[in-house]
């Protein structure tokens, strides 16, 4: 059944699921921070990943930032995007039900991928890997800049992990998440931790849109294509489980990868399928604790 | 002994203070005093507004109107935790325990606001039972450590004046003692205390002075000893 399986092809299905995990790790998890603490479905999520590449190409091309300077720089450029945005459009509707924001940041992803197309275009635009080259394994080739995205993604994943679960700021974000009324009597600005909070997810969401220039190209739809299979991580792996987002989006890519290896026509139904069965035997989550 | 309240500025003044849930007005122009280090009492039915005076005062119920003096600065308008900062804590009736902390993590969180809150050793001394579960969940605990729990924690940001939601609510007759105990252990340390409460035997063991609230007013106030006087006077307020 598995003839002409080749480690090479076995191992590079493998690094492309990996690579791909540490993306859906990654946008899961800023994901799951904004929706944990502000029960905002963050439609814009994808938007904001293509506006980090854009900037991160808009500062090489036209003021000559390098690649390692747009690692900086861009996420802090959407973050403040983000910041902008929350005190515009989610402020506004937050004492509103939850179908108001995911509609709103719908709009925003229509407004800024309009915004982007019509200046810069839909083909994508080609930027150069900063780390060229790579190392034979053997079994595979391994680039350097596939390397580097998949260790940059897990220390990142595991630093924001660590902040959130092991340190009082995380504290009082897991406590305001279930009752901002009472981190906020004991005297702690809720509100302006709310406005951080869904910036620093959009800034994950830049940040993950930097690492991806050099491997994918930079285009308007590049985030909208991606962020179905993105919320489908997050419904499996438990909405507002950073955790379980994390795991869930190299779990995902992994399997997803190894589809393409066995059963190359489901590898883009997998993902789908999986959610599918976690919505019937655990609609929780997989990793909510059976929380719902 | 009732304090002699006739000279003191007050700590807090409320006056004509009104409040709505959505288009449902919960209070209709409350008014009453609380002097420094007293122990004032808000009693009266399920549904009179006596949690609703808390929530406004601390600004949790945002759509209210009228006068909230504290130290003779107005708190509406401010944002709640503006009103933490000015030195009010509040513990409130569902005690928000979170359930993904630990004890150890619920009682050290609330920031040092002020100087002179208790150190987080003070606070297991005064409050054994937590330190024997300061790793376990939040809401493992039972009841009547979930109040502990949730009267220490406001203690530790150095707030003075305390608003305290039905702190005998559900818990057996002997914890019920213990925590009175604790309360007036607080007030005995200077703390000014606001408590709600519609256990009347708590209320008396423990308050020097009671508001009672009916239909969101207040509808007569007297001291510890008029109660003790007259306690067919309020028995006939909360219906019992």
């Amino acid at each position: 059944m598995f003839d002409g399986i080749t480690p090479q092809l076995l191992f590079g299905q493998l690094l492309i699921g990996v690579i791909n995990g540490s993306f859906y790790a990654m946008l899961a998890m800023g994901l799951a921070i904004i929706f944990g603490l502000m029960h905002v479905v963050n439609f814009a999520h994808g938007a904001q990943y293509m506006l980090g590449a854009f900037v991160a190409w808009l500062l090489l091309n036209y003021l000559g930032v390098p690649y390692w300077g747009a690692l900086v720089i861009a996420p802090v450029v959407v973050a403040c995007f983000g910041l902008v945005m929350e005190r515009l459009i989610l402020k506004p509707i937050a004492n509103l039900d939850h179908l108001y924001s995911l509609l709103v940041t719908y709009a925003a992803t229509l407004v800024i991928e309009g915004l982007i197309r019509q200046q810069y275009g839909s083909t994508g635009l080609p930027y150069n890997s900063p780390l060229p080259g790579g190392v034979n394994l053997g079994f595979m080739f391994m680039p350097w800049y596939r390397l580097w995205v998949v260790v940059f993604s897990v220390v990142t994943c595991l630093a924001t992990w660590l902040l959130i679960e092991h340190t009082k700021l995380g504290a009082y974000l897991r406590a305001a998440n279930q009752s901002p009324e009472i981190v906020e009597s004991f005297g702690i600005n809720v509100p302006r931790m709310v406005t951080l909070t869904y910036a620093f997810g959009v800034g994950l969401a830049g940040l993950s849109g930097v690492l991806a220039a050099p491997i994918y190209q930079v285009s308007p739809s590049m985030g909208s294509t991606l962020m179905i299979t993105i919320f489908a991580v997050v419904v499996i792996g438990g909405m507002g489980s950073i955790l379980g987002a994390i795991l869930t989006g190299y779990l995902l890519g992994i399997v997803e990868g190894l589809t393409k290896v066995f059963y190359p026509e489901g590898a883009n139904l997998v993902i789908f399928f999986i959610m599918l069965l976690a919505l019937i035997f655990r609609p929780s989550g997989l990793f909510s604790g059976g929380k719902n | 002994m009732p304090l002699d309240t006739s000279s003191a500025e007050p700590l807090l003044k409320i006056e004509n203070l009104k409040a709505w849930y959505a288009e449902s007005q919960a209070l209709h122009g409350v008014g009453f005093e609380v002097n420094k280090g007293e122990l004032v009492t808000l009693i009266g039915r399920n549904g009179a507004g006596k949690s609703t005076t808390l929530r406004s005062i601390m600004g949790i119920v945002k759509n209210r109107k009228g006068s909230i003096r504290f130290h003779g600065e107005d708190l509406i308008g401010l944002r709640t935790f503006q009103i933490a900062r000015k030195g009010i804590a509040w513990c409130p009736e569902e005690r928000g325990i979170f359930a993904d902390l630990s004890v150890k993590e619920n009682l050290t969180l609330p920031p040092r606001l002020v100087q002179g809150g208790m150190t987080d050793e003070d606070l297991l001394t005064s409050f054994p039972n937590l330190r024997a579960r300061a790793s376990s969940g939040g809401t493992q605990l039972s009841g009547g450590e979930q109040q502990m729990l949730a009267i220490a924690r406001i203690l530790r940001n150095g707030c003075r004046f305390l608003l305290l939601d039905e702190p005998s609510e559900g818990l057996a007759p002997v914890v019920v003692k213990e925590i009175g105990n604790q309360i007036r252990r607080l007030k005995d340390q200077g703390y000014t205390i606001l408590l709600v409460e519609q256990n009347l035997n708590f209320a008396r063991a423990i308050a020097d002075r009671h508001v009672v609230i009916e239909h969101g007013q207040v509808v007569d106030q007297l001291t510890n000893d008029e109660l003790a006087a007259d306690v067919a006077r309020v028995k006939t307020y909360l219906g019992v």
